[in-house]
This record gives C-alpha cells, sequence and structure tokens, in this order.
C-alpha cells in the first residue's frame, strides 16, 4: 500500500522533472528555430488564425451573457453604467485569458499532440533523426513557439470581442447610455488590469503548448497511445491553466 | 508558391488583428490612452489638507470640461498636506493662477475628480506653477458622523422636556 503510494509519488515527480527538462531543451533550441521564421509563422496560422472563428465566437457569446446578468445584477443597485467596468474587467483579467486557453487546448492543443503523436507511431520522427535533421529543432520548437506567441493575440481578441458583446446588450438592447459605458470604463479599469491579462495569456501559452508538444512527443507510439495523448492534453491543460490562474492573480494581488 | 503566400496572408492578419487588439485594450479601455498619446501638456501642483480616496488618472474638469488629469499624489511631510500634481491639457492655458482648485465625487458614490473655478487675476497658470485655493474633499463618513451625532442631540432635546414635565404628556392624550 505504502509502496504504491511512493511509487505513484515518485512517477509523478519524474513526469514532473522530464516536462521541465523537455521545456529546458526547447528553450535552448529557441533561437536557432528563430532564424527560420517561415516555420514559426506557418504554426502561427495553424494555432492561431484557425483558432479565430471558435474564439471570436465564443467571446461574443460570453461578453453577451456577461452583459445581460450584469446589467440584471446592477439594475438593483441602480447602477447599470457600472456594466461597462465590470464586464471589461472581468473579461481583460478573467474571462479572456481562461477561456481562450481551455478553448486552446481543446482546439490547438489537440491538434498538436495528435499530429505529433502521429509522427512518433508512423516513425516519422525516427526517420528525421536518420537523415540528422533534429526533430526538435525542425517540428517540436516551431509549434510550441507558434501556440506561444497565438494565445496572448487570442486572448486579447477574445477580450475585445466580449466587450463588444457586453456593449451590444447592454447599450444596444437594454438602453445603458453609451457615454457612461464608456468613460466609467475608461476611470476604473487601469493598465495593470491590462498587464495581468496578458501576462496569464502568455503564462497559459507557455503552459499549453507545452504540454501539447510534450503529450505528443512522448506518446505510446500506437493508436491508443496517440488517442490517450490528446486526452491527457486537455485534461491537464485545464487544471493546469485554473491552477495557474490563481496563482497569478494572487501574484498581481 | 501560392499556398505559402495565402498562408503567410492568413498568418499576417491574424498578428495585425491580435495586435489591434491588444492596442485598444491598452489605449481605449484604461485611463492611460491619454497620458501616452495625448496632446502637448503642462503640470501645476495643488496642495489639500484632505484628499478623501481621489486617485491617479481622476479627471480634471472646469465647468465640467475635463482639463486634464491627475498624475501623481504625494505627502508634503513638513506641512502635512496632500500634494497632487495636475497634467492640464496645453489647449487649456488661459486658467488664472488665482483660480481654485476642489474635490467633488462623482454621483453620490461616484470616484473623486477636481474641479478648477476661474479666478479674476490677469496671469495664467503655466508649468511648473502652484494652485494656492484649494477645498479638501466632502468626505462622506465624517458627514454622516456629524448627521448622527446631531440627531442623538435632537432626540435628546425632545426627550428631556417630556422627562421633565410628565404632565403635559399626560394632557395630550
Amino acid at each position: 500500500m505504502i509502496g504504491e503510494l511512493w511509487e505513484s509519488l515518485t512517477d509523478a515527480l519524474e513526469g514532473l522533472g522530464s516536462v521541465v527538462h523537455f521545456l529546458f531543451r526547447l528553450v535552448v533550441n529557441t533561437p536557432r528555430v528563430l532564424l527560420r521564421f517561415s516555420l514559426i509563422s506557418q504554426q502561427i496560422f495553424n494555432s492561431g488564425a484557425l483558432s479565430l472563428i471558435i474564439i471570436m465566437l465564443s467571446g461574443l457569446f460570453v461578453g453577451m451573457v456577461l452583459g445581460l446578468q450584469g446589467f440584471q445584477l446592477l439594475q438593483r443597485f441602480g447602477s447599470e453604467e457600472a456594466l461597462g467596468t465590470a464586464a471589461t474587467i472581468g473579461l481583460v483579467k478573467e474571462l479572456g485569458p481562461v477561456v481562450t486557453a481551455l478553448l486552446f487546448a481543446g482546439r490547438a492543443g489537440t491538434a498538436l499532440a495528435s499530429e505529433l503523436g502521429l509522427m512518433r507511431a508512423t516513425d516519422q520522427l525516427s526517420a528525421m533523426e536518420m537523415m540528422a535533421v533534429d526533430p526538435i529543432q525542425r517540428v517540436v520548437v516551431p509549434r510550441f513557439l507558434g501556440g506561444v506567441i497565438a494565445m496572448p493575440l487570442l486572448a486579447g481578441i477574445f477580450s475585445v470581442i466580449g466587450i463588444y458583446g457586453a456593449q451590444l446588450v447592454g447599450v444596444q438592447i437594454m438602453g445603458v447610455d453609451s457615454g457612461s459605458f464608456w468613460s466609467q470604463m475608461r476611470s476604473a479599469v487601469s493598465l495593470s488590469d491590462v498587464t495581468e491579462g496578458i501576462v496569464k495569456s502568455f503564462v497559459f501559452g507557455v503552459a499549453c503548448s507545452l504540454i501539447a508538444v510534450y503529450q505528443g512527443y512522448y506518446a505510446t507510439p500506437t493508436a491508443e497511445g496517440v488517442g490517450r495523448a490528446t486526452t491527457t492534453t486537455v485534461v491537464t491543460s485545464a487544471v493546469v491553466i485554473l491552477f495557474l490562474d490563481y496563482l497569478i492573480t494572487a501574484a498581481f494581488l | 508558391m501560392r499556398k505559402s503566400r495565402t498562408l503567410n496572408l492568413g498568418t499576417g492578419s491574424f498578428v495585425l488583428l491580435g495586435f489591434a487588439a491588444l492596442f485598444f485594450l491598452t489605449t481605449q479601455t484604461t485611463s492611460h490612452g491619454l497620458a501616452v498619446f495625448g496632446p502637448a501638456h503642462y503640470q501645476v501642483t495643488a496642495k489639500f489638507d484632505n484628499i478623501g480616496d481621489l486617485k491617479v488618472g481622476a479627471p480634471v474638469s472646469m465647468s465640467g470640461v475635463e482639463v486634464g488629469r491627475v498624475t501623481k499624489i504625494d505627502f508634503d511631510s513638513n506641512e502635512y498636506k496632500a500634494v497632487v500634481l495636475l497634467r492640464l491639457n496645453e489647449r487649456f492655458n488661459k486658467i488664472p493662477t488665482d483660480s481654485d482648485a476642489s474635490i467633488y465625487t462623482q454621483g453620490l458614490l461616484g470616484g473623486k475628480f477636481i474641479g478648477l473655478t476661474a479666478g479674476g487675476a490677469d496671469t495664467y497658470l503655466k508649468d511648473g506653477s502652484q494652485i494656492d485655493f484649494t477645498q479638501s474633499a466632502f468626505v462622506l463618513e465624517s458627514l454622516i458622523g456629524q448627521v448622527l451625532a446631531s440627531f442623538t442631540k435632537q432626540k435628546a432635546d425632545e426627550q428631556a422636556p417630556a422627562r421633565a414635565d410628565p404632565k403635559a404628556t399626560e394632557k395630550t392624550k
């Protein structure tokens, strides 16, 4: 019993250690990959531009729900004008980065993990090594960097569309005064709120992409192994995102 | 070649859109947009006994028109006063030197802002000058305290004659 517990604990520690080691390898290889920017730009397209539609649609609806709920709640206190502030702070600091990262893990993280896992299963990675091409440099690092660059941009787009959605419901439908919606927002939202959101989405970008490429690269080279790597990517990313979100929020407080 | 061209185009527009979004967030939703990309300005100081919860970034207005913002709040440990640095738009450069600055509240529970009322001097405020006539913030808590104190005093006054003359109350019954 105690032996099993000890074993699972050492397994978990070993997994964590190998993730950190993998991240170190990625960072060491980054400068050389930066010289071949076309590889990265292709991955920004794959994980960023292709996620744009789901991000924009989700952002619009999250913003509209915020507008509706915020209006209902604030109306009780007779301060509907604070809707702009409430929706913007909620979106920029929390919902934008977190929901974007969760969607990113589902849309782009799974794609990365299964792509790399399939490369592993069909021996493409070994073939590259045979041709003296480092698969880490040629395949893994561009995908990792693409995700890291795409995430803050996606989160920013999500927040802006969300604010537009809140404005749509609050101002156009519920009749909050447009001037006070924007001016109260401007006076209450500080630059540090926006910085916090950007820092969060950057950290989530590193975490999500790292988990996805790690799971894909070290996937068991079978059909089942690739499937498991994809599932693990989504589950681990979601938990890690929410955990890191708490840490960063506490650090910025 | 054709495929890589559309791919680059897609990536480019995505990155552009993303940075446009971040730019919007940093400049349009916060009060810092004006400070960074704002027009020419000059700075004046004002000393207050009590600034309440005035914050950096609060608007400075004159007749209800925003003419600048609060950029720094400091404490003068010699005079025991709050020193507020105001950044005023260069467009409003004809504010008399004997104008007075007061701290008002936006709405009932809104944030504080500084209102300037023009004086009658012929010289105008310029970079580095100081506004001498100031009026402190109206602190809601101290006002509530005063109102409560006057209420209890009033009650005591009402009860005191009633207790002194119990027959008078019986008569009214």
